[in-house]
């Protein structure tokens, strides 16, 4: 719900409402007290401006009931808006106990986010929509402070200690992240954005796909994810062969046949790894079938494609002798 | 130039005078009593944050030194009073006893002072980058001035308080941090006390104080006093944390 | 200013304290409180300007949203120099050690303050801290904000961190000396009859400010002592890396900085308090609920500092009472604003400039009080700490108000100061100017804060460039606003009209003496017998004093012995 006075940023969270209209209650309370002296002032200028040169005002001393009165009543609307306030932070303060957690680390100049399935971000953040999200704020430095405009939500990061912040976002959308605690030359440009998506969509990003993402990319951090790399060391000293280079080369399997690695391969050995063995390897690779989706796979291949131009070990490689070195 | 004893030219009388320069110096004592207070929040709140590291710096202070230096300071404290005392019943000869009894009292805390300093800086116990609150352990023939029994006592603390506080060089330099900051400053202020007691001296031995006129032994008095509560407040933080063994 | 119905045009005296003696030493050494004040006018006008430098290098440099004027290293320092001159070298001192010193004496019918050599001595220790953050501004400059938050200042930044905080804890000493001689001056030197609610508001406003100065300077003192150590010799109080807590420099730090802001706006109000029932010929409504409210804004003020710490994370609940806190500490301002605003009622009000400047007091202080509350209001504080609001919020009050109230008073007194009138149209033009210019620059950054911009910031999103060029456009008008009372005030120190002992004519007992005053101010010291502000009782002031308009309200006001 877009707010109604223009300024404001859209209200896209669960407090941007509540606060937004603290905010205005205080405005309205405070225009009117400040219009009213306002025109009481003008008024007295006018009507009691001096009329000839040695004239003076009136003897008054001052009026006791106007006295309290004036003192009571700005006294009991200052109550009503710090209640009203507490009640608002008191709730931010206290996070609800089914928040997702993700980690948010500042440090001069950037910001280094972690997914509760380890999935890293930097300077931006990505979030489900209408879920409770609790934000777990470390530094490594200084004092910095993680601001959504949009969710009407701040806290500072101080070395030493963990804050937390919560909010639930209740408005898919882009929003923009700054942070808000004076840290230093490049403290202007230490934001980001933070992405609101529908749970599907999250859960999808999450996991690794993402439609703006570099497939390559995207294949290297399943590659991690997955722990492929624990055994396909890229220096060929592993349980499994280097990839270096094997996109598209003759592969030798242990029955002495060759095999081109192509898609189709790459395919079959996540999902069926003990069809083909390369020579010389055990057959200890365990089955992703039903663990990555198609998406997955291509990401992972166009990752394994990548690998072309690295350089192959001598030893370690599955590659046969003869195709080495070819496309 | 203004004499002692002279009337300034703002004032009407001299009890104006008088109640004039007291008050000041009431206000002045207030505005110490907040500036010592900031020093001493921080030292509060570290020692109950790092329970262990304060104690055991506070066990490595010399409990006897600072005994005597306690009593020294009030004994002091007595003779500046009986300096008030002798200067309101016109009894020069002893304000002069009396005001350079306090001076050398004065001189013999600092000598204590300056003892303890010279062993903090020897054991490399002064914050930096030598700071090491396990040296004395590690090299006992490094610091002879500790004896067995102690060195023994304080490496069974040093193992009980790492054990429970694993940073504990890095916070028992938080300790002397403090230590050196209040008990430094304290020092700072008896300096300036010590030149203000030479300047009554001088003007007692000149015989500018009597029952019509002591105004400046009064207030000097109230500064010295001062300068005594504030030890008599560092002396249980420093050096009385967890001395029940 | 009135004219002289009758007699000749005044001449200047031919004795007084500007002409009882001459050459540098007679000033560099003088204990006279006049001359003294007259120094601290030069030197915090000489920072003034220095803060002026620096702020328009903020406001030229953030026309564009990428900031073509400075590098990101360069805008800090501009921002934090700017909060570093303006706070500690201007705001702090000026009303108190320009006019408090100048006037106190004279209000109460003393000859000097009590303490006139500690007088002197402040103001050097003011110069020596000067001069300290004068060389850190120029070698190196400083990027930590005023506020030096840790451990940005005490580790990792690589500005002249700490001769700028030496050079402020030395001159926090010259700010506990003021205090100290005014608390005293005021409790042993008024003159006979001058009792305790006969004294004029603007000495109330300084006792309570004074009461702040010696409470609460002493804890920045040993806070920034605390911070220079650590940032010299590597101690870790306020260094988590070795144990310490940033936190607790906040707290340290905010103990004294918020009171502080009363320090600056006490003295400004103590003018106001002056300047109303001058112009309106009529004494002050409620002088005694005035007083005491100033009392309160001095005592709950160190009640508050940690609303400026909400979302460190600390204890929710002492947050909700530092908060609860923050709203009571606005009600005495409040009830000063509806006094000031009653006293209009039933009087004969002119548009000096003075008076100008009181008006522009009584709006700008309104819209910076008022917007107090939505920064201690805890759930909107989540939303809009650290922006632009925050930052509109204190220009409000300090420039809004404090500024506001010490031009006032400088215009109002600048005859009692140097016997001369300054020249009133351009002056008049002048506060305008000041006016339109100051809610030009200053207004748009309300918007700003709601649309989430930041403070502190030398680039921004480019969203927000339309109020920031705004805010620059009207930050060139206030500049002229500055500047034309700089020239006209001095041109008229030497040729303006000759004013008289009494030129408005105002109530205070500083009136009764020749303008400029002798070095002893009184011949005869003077024995007080009238109120406050009593246009009714004062046939020496040569006004018509009929039956009145309206009838008195309430019992007269009793004396207090």
């Amino acid at each position: 719900m877009q707010s109604s006075l223009p300024t404001f940023p859209v209200q896209a969270s669960n407090f941007a409402g509540n606060v937004d209209a603290l905010f205005s209650f205080i405005l309205m309370t405070t225009l009117f007290f400040a219009v009213l002296v306002t025109v009481l002032i003008i008024f007295a200028a006018f009507k009691f401006r001096r009329r000839s040169e040695k004239e003076v005002g009136d003897d008054v001393h001052g009026n006791n009931v106007l006295e309290v009165g004036w003192t009571l009543i700005p006294t009991i609307i200052a109550i009503g808006m710090f209640a009203w306030g507490a009640a608002i932070y008191v709730n931010y303060r206290i996070a609800p106990t089914d928040t997702l957690d993700i980690y948010a680390v500042g440090k001069q100049w950037m910001w280094k986010l972690q997914q509760p399935n380890g999935r890293k971000e930097i300077n931006e953040l990505h979030i489900p929509l209408n879920r409770n999200v609790k934000l777990i704020l470390g530094s490594e430095d200084v004092i910095h402070n993680f601001y959504v405009p949009a969710f009407r939500v701040k806290m500072d990061v101080v070395p030493g200690r963990y804050n937390t912040m919560w909010f639930r976002p209740i408005k898919a959308g882009k929003y923009h992240f700054f942070c808000s605690q004076y840290c230093g030359t490049n403290h202007a440009v230490m934001g980001g954005w933070v992405t609101v998506m529908e749970p599907a969509e999250y859960a999808a990003w999450l996991s690794g796909e993402s439609g703006d993402v570099n497939p390559a990319a995207a294949g290297e951090r399943l590659f991690t994810q997955f722990a492929c790399n624990t055994c396909h060391l890229a220096n060929g000293t592993g349980r499994a062969p280097s990839l270096n280079g094997v996109y598209g080369a003759n592969v030798l399997l242990a029955d002495g046949s060759t095999v081109v690695a192509d898609e189709a391969y790459i395919r079959e050995s996540i999902l069926q790894p003990k069809a083909k063995i390369v020579a010389g390897y055990q057959p200890v690779m365990p089955t992703f079938q039903g663990l990555v989706t198609e998406e997955q796979i291509l990401n992972l291949t166009a990752y394994i494609k990548s690998l072309q131009s690295q350089p192959v070990p001598a030893k370690g490689a599955g590659i046969a002798p003869s195709s080495a070195g070819k496309k | 130039m203004h004499r002692t004893g002279a009337l300034y030219g703002q004032f009407k009388t001299l009890e104006q005078q008088k109640d004039t320069a007291t008050l000041g110096m009431w206000i002045f004592l207030v505005t110490e009593v907040m500036f010592f207070g900031g020093i001493m929040l921080a030292y509060t709140i570290n020692r109950h944050t790092y329970f262990h590291a304060f104690a055991m710096g506070s066990n490595t202070l010399s409990l006897g030194l600072g005994g005597f230096n306690t009593v020294v300071l009030l004994a002091s404290s007595f003779t500046m009073a009986m300096a008030v005392w002798s200067s309101q019943t016109s009894r020069k000869s002893l304000i002069t006893l009396f005001l350079s009894l306090t001076i050398l009292l004065g001189f013999v805390f600092f000598g204590v002072k300056y003892v303890e300093y010279a062993q903090k800086f020897h054991h490399h116990l002064v914050p930096g980058k030598s700071f090491d609150i396990f040296y004395c352990v590690n090299s006992p023939t490094k610091c002879e001035d500790i004896d067995a029994a102690d060195m023994a006592k304080e490496k069974e603390e040093l193992e009980v308080a790492a054990k429970a506080d694993p940073d504990l060089n890095a916070h028992a330099q938080l300790y002397y941090s403090a230590y050196f900051g209040m008990t430094g400053l304290h020092a700072l202020h008896m300096v300036i006390g010590a030149g203000l007691l030479f300047w009554l001296l001088k003007e007692s031995v000149a015989g500018k104080f009597n029952a019509e006129w002591n105004n400046p032994v009064d207030i000097v008095g109230l500064y010295w006093h001062f300068v005594d509560i504030v030890w008599i407040y560092l002396f249980p933080l420093l050096y009385l944390i967890d001395r029940h063994k | 200013m009135r004219e002289q119905a009758t007699g000749p045009a005044p001449q200047l005296p031919e004795k007084h304290y500007l002409n009882a003696t001459y050459g540098i030493r007679s000033w560099l050494l003088t204990t006279d409180h006049k001359r003294i004040a007259l120094l601290y006018l030069a030197s915090v006008t000489f920072f003034f300007f220095i803060g002026g430098f620096f702020a328009m290098m903020i406001r030229l440099h953030l026309l564009t949203p990428s900031g073509f004027l400075l590098t990101p290293d360069q805008y800090n320092r501009m921002f934090t120099m700017h909060g570093v001159a303006m706070v500690f070298f201007f705001l702090i001192p000026s009303i108190p050690a320009v006019m408090g010193n100048f006037l106190i004496p004279l209000m109460i019918g003393a000859k000097d303050l009590a303490f006139p050599k500690i007088n002197l001595l402040s103001w050097y220790v003011y110069v020596v801290g000067g001069m300290f953050t004068l060389w850190a501004m120029i070698n190196g400059g400083l990027d930590t904000g005023w506020t030096f938050y840790t451990p940005l200042s005490t580790v990792y930044s690589n500005s002249a961190v700490a001769p700028a905080v030496v050079g402020v804890f030395i001159t926090g000493f010259s700010s506990i000396l003021t205090g100290l001689n005014f608390l005293v001056t005021v409790h042993t030197m008024r003159a006979p009859g001058m009792t305790w609610f006969r004294l004029p508001l603007f000495v109330w406003a300084h006792y309570a400010t004074s009461i702040v100065m010696i409470l609460g300077t002493p804890v920045i003192a040993i806070t920034l002592g605390l911070a220079a150590m650590e940032r010299v010799f590597g101690l870790g109080f306020f260094n988590p890396a070795m144990g310490g807590d940033p936190i607790l420099f906040q707290h340290l730090f905010w103990f004294y900085s918020h009171p502080a802001v009363y320090i600056m706006i006490l003295p400004a109000m103590g003018v106001i308090s002056e300047l109303i029932p001058t112009f309106a010929r009529k004494r002050l409504f409620g002088y005694h609920f005035v007083a005491a409210a100033s009392l309160a804004i001095a005592v709950i003020g160190f009640l508050v500092w940690t609303h400026h710490m909400f979302l460190t994370g600390q204890s929710t609940y002492a947050a909700v009472a530092f908060s609860f806190l923050t709203f009571i500490v606005a009600i005495p301002s409040a009830i000063k604003t509806f006094n000031w605003t009653a006293t209009l009622f039933g009087g004969s009000i002119s548009f000096d400039t003075p008076m100008l400047y009181a008006f522009g007091f009584l709006g700008l202080f309104l819209v910076g009080g008022l917007t107090g509350l939505f920064l201690g209001a805890l759930g909107v504080d989540i939303n809009i700490h650290d922006t632009y609001f925050v930052v509109a919020h204190f220009h409000y009050i300090m420039v809004g108000g404090a500024v506001m109230g010490y031009l006032g008073g400088l215009h109002f007194w600048w005859p009692k100061i140097t016997g001369r009138k300054y020249p009133e149209w351009l002056a008049r033009i002048a506060a305008f100017v000041l006016f339109i210019g100051f809610n030009f620059t200053f207004f748009p950054q309300f918007i700003l804060g709601i649309m989430g911009m930041p403070r502190r910031y030398h680039t921004y999103p480019p969203e927000f460039q339309l109020y920031n060029v705004m805010s620059t456009a009207g930050a060139s008008i206030l500049a002229v606003g500055y500047l034309l009372p700089m020239v006209y005030l001095t041109w008229a120190a030497f040729y303006g009209e000759v004013a008289g002992d009494n030129p408005w004519p105002a109530t205070g007992l500083e009136w009764k003496t020749q303008s400029p005053p002798l070095t002893e101010n009184f011949e005869v010291t003077p024995v007080v017998t009238w109120e406050a502000y009593d246009f009714h009782n004062r046939p020496d002031l040569g006004l018509d004093v009929p039956a009145g308009r309206g009838s008195p309200v309430v019992a007269p006001a009793h004396g207090d012995d």
